[in-house]
């Protein structure tokens, strides 16, 4: 158990920019990978975690060079090998499996071809012990049905399919180390949580090393022995998984974990200041100086080694790590918000709405009229106050975005009627809304890298609201654009940057700004916060937060992640294939009984915490179409009680603490089946 | 007061921008040779009526065929006349036809180019096939057609070649505005309620503006070749003008015994495709455009 597999000694790996200076984007990383134990490498966008991932795999990423140190597998540096010898390496002792796995995948080849591929690449079997092979593999990887999966091409296969495939395929060579990048980002919740399972199984089944480069501390949580976490290019804090989750000794550490929105807790996680350096912007001093509220002179000058504390079997680079030390209780805060008044006035209004993607018949587009008899999205009738923000959560393809899009008016209804203020309809066609109906209704999008026009100043950006809706220029207008962005925190001098020159917190300021802009009464948030890192995403949800206590803005806040629900949201809609499941006041809504989908869902969530681990009730399938008729979410429900679901919508039933669940088992039933 | 200082910050940064632009081009060996070669060109085709020692057009049976020498440094034609000044002046001909061709190419392929992907759907498809059916056809047909009965004034190569070149551009723009219109600040731009006109104005053509110039500048050499080739099938500008197409066709057949009078053209020929294509390509590098990519066929 404590062979040590792969060592990293002092690694540095730099680039040179364009004015001939030697960047380095990883400096003076160390560390050690034992014999069948899971590292946990985490980190923010930029940190370096993937650079070094690859690294230990004797891969150097183009227009990047080592400066220094060197990555011995075995005892052997694989930085200074022939790309021969690598060969020999990759695939039969180190196998690595990316982000998009499934993308890796060629589309036109049978699963059972390429994983015998491998074989023959990595293995000198024979074709009869090969085969046997291929069905032990796709077992291993717990595929349903292996017998036929082998015959089946990549597309037939659901993402997080693709994603066993793709373990099956690392697996082939019987590696020693098993490289993961990001391996489960991009996948719905409930797969996700399936995914690592499978990997938590293989780790203990095979002895198999794994390296597990991620973001989400939530996910690093569920897998990792031991924890690694980076910033801007240097190892800060490392030891047992245990100890970082539990007692986080660095600042950085311990700031990340309170900036992650938790289900249990129901305010605003609190957020860190400023967003990690450029690399090549510090030239001296701690990394972490200007976001860390321990700072103080010394750590402006000087930069702080990775100190080893024995009793604890941590490394730490932090000079006043000490003051962290038993501050653990600290971490389940969370800011309290104002909830909204209850007895505010409705301002929208979704009733009966569908809304269908299919290509309409020639007759149909003759008369005008939409006839689909499954829609994608049905029957949503959600009424929402004044200042209040409600979420619809939901995994990807569940129509979220499709009803946003719909009360923006982007896409029109099928049957039902979307009404603002008192009960006036607002049309389904952009076209036919009077401006100040457009102005009321904002838009803010998942990415802003998307979403702002990258050859537009910020200047012109928030211009475009303002000249469009209030007919400013001049004076008046460039006070607006300070204003605005004053509100979101940001300085005047940001107005001549472009979105290029700015971080991803920094730019979702700008969208938000944008927004805000048109003095709107009712913004719709979708996804904002899934493409930010987590200690900006905290910072944009309490930014959010403040300015609609300010100005008293409504917000319909979409999003997968339940934990950022939990945190920002007032009342909840969940959402299966277009269909409503429950809606409710949030803090009803994570408390039982739920909605066996919402039961689903809050069991898949992956908290930072390696006490709570998920719980898997459902199959991860994907469903493609919504069923013709009875419960929408019958295909999956782990309650199901029998034909019932299949042939007949279920009721709106009234738990006693408000939340409404539609489903064929009594409520008070449901309350006791889940304790 | 304000916003006069505000519009005038901008134009500042445009042409910052510009000049950006040109010093990353010339950071290269390649960017930088190219644009040598285009301004030297350029200012030649500028200069060169003040700077021609000789009328082009002066026939003169005692001069026929003289090698170079001091008076006349590329020696002289089959008809006596300078080669020297009808090289640099062929360079003004062929730069100002392919120039305001390409400018044609440009306007009516980018407009055509970004309506087809903004209005999509059937009409796209029908505009597309059409276009599709033009590039089938062999071009230089289409041109001699053209030429024999509108005949071979400037007045018809210049738009004429403008129209064939352009149906290259209107792919790439096409592709350009396809994928743009699909990205959330157009959704968002109309979501807000702009115009149409405001959102092909603001969003979509700063957008694609750098896609089709460097598509522009690249159909720019091939036209310069097709031009020559036209001129050296004797369809291009009519005779006496000075043109290198023209000048290589009347020399080839002396080709053995009077290697002078065709080795100028030639040379200025090839420099300048070589050099616009270079430029073409330092500029899509430096714009961050991977022609790769957007190449048109
Ligand atoms: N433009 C479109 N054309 C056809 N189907 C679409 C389109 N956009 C989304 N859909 C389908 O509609 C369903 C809901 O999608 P969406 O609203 O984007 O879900 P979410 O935002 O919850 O992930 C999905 O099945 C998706 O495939
Ligand atoms: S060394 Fe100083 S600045 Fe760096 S993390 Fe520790 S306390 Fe903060
Ligand atoms: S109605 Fe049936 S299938 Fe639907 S959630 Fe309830 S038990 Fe499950
Ligand atoms: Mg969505």
């Amino acid at each position: 158990m404590n062979e040590i597999i792969e060592s990293v000694k002092n690694l540095s790996i730099g680039f040179n920019s364009q004015k001939g200076k030697q960047i380095s984007i990883l400096r003076n990383v160390s560390t050690n990978i034992k014999k069948g134990e899971t590292v946990g490498i985490v980190g923010e966008s930029g940190s370096g975690k993937s650079t070094l991932a690859l690294a230990m795999m004797g891969y150097i990423k183009q227009g990047l060079f080592p400066l220094k140190g060197e990555c011995l597998f075995k005892s052997e540096d694989l930085l200074k090998m022939s790309s021969r010898q690598l060969e020999k390496i990759r695939g039969r002792k180190i196998a690595m499996i990316p982000q998009n796995a499934g993308q890796a995948l060629t589309p036109n080849l049978k699963i059972g071809y390429q994983i015998d591929e491998a074989l023959k690449l990595h293995t000198d079997l024979n074709k009869t012990e090969r085969d046997k092979k291929i069905s032990e593999l796709l077992n291993k990887v717990r595929l349903p049905s292996p017998e036929t999966m082998a015959f089946r091409y990549p597309h037939e296969l659901s993402g997080g399919q693709q994603q066993r495939v793709a373990v099956a395929m690392a697996l082939a060579g019987k590696p020693d180390l098993l490289l993961l990048d990001e391996p489960t980002t991009g996948l719905d919740v409930t797969t996700q949580a399936h995914v690592l399972e499978l990997l938590r199984f293989i780790a203990k089944d095979t002895g198999t090393s794994m390296i597990y480069v991620s973001h989400d501390l939530g996910a690093i949580a569920q897998v990792s022995d031991r924890i690694v976490v980076m910033y801007a290019g240097e190892i800060v804090l490392e030891g047992p998984a245990r100890k970082i989750l539990k007692e986080p000794i660095h600042p950085y550490t311990y700031g990340l974990l309170k900036s992650i929105p938790k289900l249990s807790l129901a305010g605003l996680p609190a957020s860190m200041p400023g967003s990690q350096p450029q690399p090549g912007s510090i030239n001296e001093g701690c990394s972490f100086y200007d976001r860390c509220n321990l700072a103080n002179d010394n750590c402006k000058k000087n930069s702080p080694d990775l100190e080893h504390i024995k009793e604890l079997d941590t490394n730490v680079r932090c000079f006043n790590y000490k003051e962290l030390l038993n501050q653990n209780n600290n971490l389940q805060t969370s800011i309290t918000k104002k909830s909204n008044n209850s007895e505010a006035n409705e301002v929208l209004k979704l009733k009966d709405v569908s809304i269908s993607y299919a290509k309409q018949k020639f007759f149909d587009q003759l008369l005008n009229k939409i006839s689909d008899q499954n829609p994608t999205v049905k029957d949503i009738n959600i009424d929402i106050k004044k200042g209040e923000t409600i979420a619809l959560v939901g995994e990807s393809g569940s129509g979220k975005s499709t009803i946003l899009k719909s009360i923006a008016g982007l896409l029109k209804t099928k049957d039902g009627q979307i009404k603002f203020e008192k009960d006036r309809i607002l049309s389904s066609d952009l076209k036919k809304r009077n401006p100040n109906d457009l102005r009321a209704i904002q838009l803010i999008f998942q990415n802003p890298d998307e979403s702002l026009n990258p050859n537009h100043t910020v200047e012109q950006i928030l211009s475009q609201p303002l000249k469009l809706y209030f007919n400013l220029s001049g004076d008046e207008l460039k006070k607006n654009i300070i204003d605005l962005l004053k509100k979101v925190r940001l300085g005047e001098f940001y107005m001549s940057r472009y979105p290029r020159q700015l971080s991803g917190g920094e730019k979702q300021r700008v969208a938000v700004a944008r927004a805000f802009a048109a003095k709107p009464d009712i913004i719709l948030c979708d996804e904002v916060t899934s493409a930010l890192d987590v200690s900006v995403q905290a910072a944009v949800l309490n930014l959010l937060q403040q300015l609609k206590e300010d100005l008293g803005t409504t917000y319909v806040f979409v999003s997968h992640d339940l934990a950022v629900v939990r945190a920002i949201s007032d009342r909840v809609a969940v959402l299966y294939q277009g269909r409503l499941c429950e809606i409710g006041p949030s803090q009803n809504v994570y408390k039982f009984p739920s909605h066996p989908y919402t039961e689903v869902l809050l069991g898949a969530v992956l908290e930072p915490d390696p006490d709570i681990k998920p719980k898997l009730v459902a199959e991860d399938i994907v469903e493609e179409k919504p069923p013709e008729k009875g419960c929408s979410f019958q295909g999956r429900c782990p309650r199901k009680i029998g034909d019932i679901c299949n042939s007949e919508v279920p009721p709106w039933q009234i738990g006693e603490n408000g939340n409404a669940i539609r489903c064929h088992i009594n409520i008070e039933e449901l309350a006791s089946l889940q304790q | 007061m304000e916003s006069n200082l505000i519009t005038e910050d901008k134009q500042k940064n445009k042409l910052e921008k510009a000049f950006e632009i040109l010093k990353t081009m010339a950071s290269k060996p390649s960017g930088l040779i190219g644009l040598t070669i285009v301004l030297f060109h350029v200012v030649l085709a500028l200069i060169s009526p003040y700077i021609a020692p000789y009328d082009y057009k002066a026939i003169s049976p005692n001069t026929m065929l003289l090698a170079p020498s001091a008076e006349h440094w590329f020696g002289t034609d089959s008809l006596g006349r300078d080669v020297f000044t009808r090289t640099i002046l062929g360079g003004r001909t062929a730069l100002t036809v392919t120039f305001f061709g390409s400018l044609i190419a440009l306007l009516w392929g980018g407009l055509l180019g970004i309506f087809c992907g903004l209005v999509g759907g059937k009409i796209d498809d029908v505009v597309m096939r059409v276009v599709d059916a033009f590039l089938s056809i062999p071009w230089i047909l289409a041109m001699l057609l053209i030429v024999s009965l509108l005949g071979t004034s400037t007045e018809v190569l210049i738009p004429a070649l403008g129209f064939f070149y352009g149906k290259g551009i209107v792919r790439v723009a096409r592709a350009a505005t396809h994928d743009v219109i699909a990205k959330d600040f157009i959704v968002s731009a109309r979501a807000r309620g702009h115009s149409n006109m405001s959102i092909i104005w603001n969003e979509i053509i700063p957008n694609v503006r750098d896609a089709i110039l460097v598509e522009g500048a690249m159909r720019w050499s091939w036209m310069l070749l097709g031009f020559s080739s036209l001129s050296f099938l004797g369809f291009g500008v009519s005779p006496p003008t000075p043109d290198w197409g023209l000048m290589i066709s009347n020399a080839r057949g002396l080709m053995s015994f009077a290697y002078w009078s065709v080795i100028a053209p030639i040379v200025g020929l090839s420099s300048l495709i070589i050099g616009i294509n270079l430029t073409a390509d330092a500029f899509a590098k430096a714009l961050g455009i991977d022609r790769s990519t957007k190449a048109p066929v």
